[in-house]
């Protein structure tokens, strides 16, 4: 696949999402990753369902153990399923996720945020209604 | 200590990716430039999860997530999709180690079950709709069809993808530019699975449960 041979052993280099290694080229190793992430995956879907229907736990924790249960499957699938490592070749892939990440969060919280202040500042709709009239 | 090696920064621990040509394999350069398209799809997921969160109550006086959701059928399409990303996975190694078998017989299993969780998808919004609580009923259902929807959409296109892929295995072969599209088109299935993943917890599970 590469065209620069000498490179392959002596450094890191880049590596895309979905790959173990930099040709490309996987085998058993491969077929072991996809099999935790599916255990892992399925093990925390499960755990999913099962907690947001029991009365098990406190009401109110619900919400919290479902996000953290949702964050943590999508760090599995992350792992094992689209190759997202630490390692120095997966640098590049990392940032973009991070800065991915960033403008997610920036959306979600800052969009509850200004409506969640807009609709406690706003006037009840039938007495605009009746301004209006 | 060469001058080459010095500028390539081979005895440096943290040393970044580089090879000495200076230029990544088209391989790399191709997955990288599609994992920024899939994260830019996943910001535009986001602010439809914004806009769901934000107009998740404004039922107008008409059914909410509560009545409407059946953990049961999420259940099963969380399932199919999870399994399917899996055979995907399976599918691309088969790609790439020339097994014909392995590649076809793994793409048929990630086809069925995509197009089964795009069936169950299918039932549940025209049973919502043939029970009166379509997008036109309420903010809230505006947004949940919009969310959901856009999720649907993007797996109808995935199976015309995946399609497109076994056909052009099956007529040009495992040359590299198909392999990179084979590898594109996983990173975009288990992608669609991501999503899910937050869509039955936010949608479905804390709907259910309100």
């Amino acid at each position: 696949m590469s065209d620069f041979e000498p490179g392959k052993d002596l450094y890191h280099v880049d590596i895309a999402p979905g790959d173990v290694h930099q040709d490309g080229g996987e085998t058993t190793e491969g077929v072991t990753s996809y099999l935790i992430g599916l255990g892992l995956a399925t093990l925390l879907t499960i755990v999913s369902f099962f907690v947001s229907g029991t009365t098990l736990v406190w009401g109110p924790s619900i919400p919290v153990a479902l996000s953290v249960l949702a964050i943590a499957q999508m760090g599995v699938h992350l792992v094992f399923f689209l190759k997202i490592t630490t390692g120095p070749d997966n640098v590049n892939n990392v940032m973009a996720l991070a800065f991915g990440v960033l403008i997610v969060f920036l959306l979600i919280v800052g969009s509850l945020w200004i409506m969640a202040h807009l609709n406690h500042n706003m006037m009840p709709m039938d007495q605009i209604m009746q301004m209006q009239r | 200590m060469t001058t080459f090696e010095a500028a390539t920064g081979r005895d440096d621990p943290n040393r970044v990716a580089r090879t000495a040509s200076g230029l990544a394999s088209k391989r790399i350069l191709v997955g990288y430039g599609f994992w920024i398209f899939l994260l830019s799809d996943i910001i535009m997921f986001s602010a439809f999860f914004a806009t769901y969160a934000v107009l998740v109550g404004q039922t107008a006086g008409g059914p909410s997530g509560q009545e409407l959701f059946h953990l049961r059928t999420v259940g099963l399409e969380t399932a199919c999709l999870l399994v399917s990303s899996f055979t995907c996975g399976l599918a691309n190694i088969g790609a790439q180690t020339y097994n014909r078998i392995w590649f076809y017989s793994a793409m048929a299993a990630t086809f069925i079950l995509g197009a089964a969780f795009l069936g169950l998808e299918l039932r549940e919004f025209a049973d919502m709709i043939a029970h009166g609580a379509g997008p036109t009923r309420s903010a809230f259902l505006s947004a949940f069809f919009t969310l959901v929807g856009c999720h649907g959409l993007h797996v109808t296109a995935g199976l015309l993808w995946l399609l497109t892929m076994m056909a052009q295995v099956f007529a040009k072969g495992y040359r590299a530019d198909i392999l990179r599209r084979v590898l594109c088109f996983c990173l975009f299935w288990h992608t669609l699975d991501i999503i899910w993943v937050g869509l039955f917890t936010v949608v479905y599970l804390m709907g259910a449960g309100q």
